[in-house]
């Protein structure tokens, strides 16, 4: 993605897309299969919904590339793959690739690539890919686009429209890749719909081996320490969730955001204000340069609601607003709107919805 | 020790706003800003020269206008910085952007050679959180995103561990110098500029290098020509038709929540029912 564009100059208009030969022999989709300690990250089954519409218009393969150290892992990975739309599955297992490293992982696709030669490869805009895809599309000097919104094939010349937010989410643009292969796209978690998975789906493994030693890698990981249930934030996939802004006026009243979560069962989020002053930890986030969240109820606290906070939580069915500022942007967006102090009005609410909800439990 | 920063300056997104009627982005009297995430690397980088010793240099490419964010980098405390600037350097992406940071910081390596590359995890106008891991690639440095906490540097050894955020967790990572790191936002709070470095900024002749400076010959590497990527279309989003219903105006906070209340559990009988406000 043009760094420029977020000043944007003027569009290029669509160019004629007239592939170098050597280009076009890139033929197929590869969606990057995150795996986490044993764990699919939902983003990829997300993508490979994605990757399936585009592989039918284009009629190409739709493949999962799935890297780790436990061959059992990633066959069960492969397996769920299939279910999600994937036609076959390139495989890498290695001991070297059982914590992430950018080192390793890099090697191991860039080969795949340069092998197996796709046309468009998907990664999810997670810390992981983010990471890997900079790496990858660097070494194979072709182009990335973080963060899309929307995929679609350029019906002139099969090429990929990539659609992503700028300008902290004010403006949205499209991008293609003209004569470079394949054409990279992050896509964050939450953006695309999750696919419905087709149990007897069955597809193809291919198996490859990593071109390296432990020897040749320079970075070892000393620990890793998993998050506590209470500081994983799962914001993207969660139900529920209050955030709260610079209105909050300092990180000791973020108390009352935990406690009406606590309430609620929901997740804590914040603005871009708020985790940078660090009264949140930074995954929580909510926003064009934090996280994409699509909740069912969204309660947004002491919240201005700008353009980059905005993108990341419009999505959410309901939108309850706290703000004393009555001209406040986010009641340009939000479900409801209550003008006021956050800090006033959220132990009160906390405390309405503790005891209705302790009356139906009695009740219930 | 000689640590390399990596900035840039933005449009403070956070002040532009939609007009409500055209629906076009107001960019007029939007300020240019350090760009936020880039703040955390200035701040770490000086934390490790208080502990180190050594120089830090200050690195942005951009209009000539982008000297202030440079000037600011001063007062920080930054020994150093360079802003490269020329026209064909316009129209540059991530891949483009990356090669000419690269190719700079090696020349900069040339006089003084460069032990660490910090940069914001991200720009808050692109977005991408691609030019960092782009100019480690290009230089070899041992790349280190997301990075909290720098937990040893052992300059003899030319060793690092630093903490990173990973998905569900944090790695603790230990891997040899030249490295490239980008911070983690929340990581630290910047310094006061003292005194003593604002005069020095408000004095100081900001060292502009053009392409040639750098040591960039192949020009199709750079700019528009060295940019596999092309914005096709450019649009504004949709804008969202209803406004928000208030509740509450005449109402105390109690009158208020139990409204809110009253509203979920009538308009929302779904949501109600999974958060347990009414029973099915």
């Amino acid at each position: 993605m043009s760094e420029n564009t977020a000043a944007p100059a003027k569009p290029k208009g669509k160019k004629r897309l007239e592939l170098d030969p050597r280009l076009a022999a890139y033929k197929g989709i590869w969606v990057f299969v995150e795996m986490e300690r044993g764990q699919v990250h939902q983003v990829s089954w997300e993508l490979l919904g994605e990757g399936r519409k585009l592989a039918d218009i284009l009629d190409v393969e739709l493949s999962a590339i799935i890297l780790g150290g436990s061959s059992e892992e990633l066959g069960s990975a492969a397996r769920s793959a299939f279910t999600y739309g994937a036609d076959l599955a390139y495989i890498v297992a290695d001991p070297i690739l059982t914590d992430y490293r950018n080192e390793p992982y890099t090697k191991a696709m860039t080969d795949l690539v340069n092998k197996y030669q796709p046309e468009i490869l998907l990664l999810g805009a997670t810390t992981l890919g983010r990471d890997l895809a900079g790496s990858v599309a660097t070494t194979l000097l072709t182009g990335l686009t973080a963060d899309c919104t929307e995929l679609a094939i350029d019906p002139d010349n099969r090429g990929l429209l990539a659609t992503r937010p700028t300008f902290g989410g004010s403006l949205l643009c499209t991008i293609q890749t003209l004569n470079y292969r394949p054409q990279m796209a992050t896509i964050r978690p939450r953006v695309m719909a999750m696919p419905d998975a087709v149990p007897e789906r069955r597809g193809r493994v291919i198996s490859e081996n990593l071109q390296m030693q432990e020897d040749d890698i320079i970075a070892k990981v000393l620990e890793f320490i998993p998050d506590e249930a209470q500081e994983q934030a799962q914001l993207a996939y969660a139900d529920i969730i209050v955030a709260g802004g610079r209105g909050m006026g300092k990180a000791e009243n973020f108390r009352l955001i935990w406690d009406l979560a606590a309430v609620l069962g929901a997740e804590v989020g914040g603005s871009r204000p708020v985790t940078h002053a660090g009264w949140l930890p930074a995954d929580r986030q909510v926003g064009q340069s934090g996280k994409t969240v699509r909740p069912k109820l969204y309660i947004a606290a002491g919240i201005s609601g700008a353009i980059q906070h905005r993108v990341g939580m419009e999505a959410s069915d309901v939108i309850i607003a706290i703000n004393n500022d009555p001209n406040a942007p986010i009641f340009d967006f939000a479900t409801y709107g209550i003008v006021g102090d956050a800090v006033q009005i959220l132990p009160v609410l906390t405390d309405a919805f503790r005891s209705r909800l302790a009356v139906n439990r009695r009740a219930g | 020790m000689h640590i390399v920063v990596c900035i840039k300056q933005v449009p403070d997104s956070a002040q532009i706003r939609v007009h409500p009627v055209t629906n076009t982005i107001m960019r007029q009297g939007v300020p240019a800003i350090i760009n936020p995430f880039d703040v955390f690397a200035i701040e770490e980088a000086l934390r490790l020269k208080d502990r180190f010793g050594g120089r830090v240099t200050v690195l942005t490419m951009g209009p000539p206008q982008a000297e202030d964010a440079l000037r600011k980098a001063i007062a920080y405390g930054a020994d150093d910085v360079i802003l490269l600037t020329d026209r064909a350097f316009a129209g540059a992406d991530t891949l483009a952007t990356s090669f000419a940071l690269a190719q700079t910081i090696r020349k900069i390596g040339e006089e003084h050679p460069v032990d660490l590359v910090f940069t914001g995890k991200q720009t808050i106008d692109g977005d991408t959180a691609q030019v960092g891991p782009g100019v480690a690639r290009r230089l070899g440095l041992q790349l280190l995103t997301y990075v909290s906490a720098i937990d040893t540097l052992d300059l003899e050894g030319r060793s690092i561990t630093v903490q990173r955020r990973s998905e569900g967790g944090v790695q603790v990572i230990r891997t040899r110098l030249p490295a490239l790191i980008t911070m983690l936002e929340g990581s630290n709070q910047i310094r006061f500029a003292g005194m003593d470095d604002m005069f020095r900024s408000a004095r100081f002749e900001v060292p502009k290098w053009n392409k040639e400076r750098a040591g960039i010959e192949d020009v199709s590497k750079i700019g528009l020509k060295g940019s596999p990527t092309v914005v096709s279309k450019i649009f504004t989003p949709k804008p969202r038709a209803v406004k928000a219903q208030m509740i509450g105006a005449d109402l105390d906070a109690s009158g208020t929540a139990n409204a809110i209340l009253d509203i979920l559990s009538g308009q929302h009988p779904r949501l109600a029912q999974e958060l347990g406000l009414i029973t099915p």
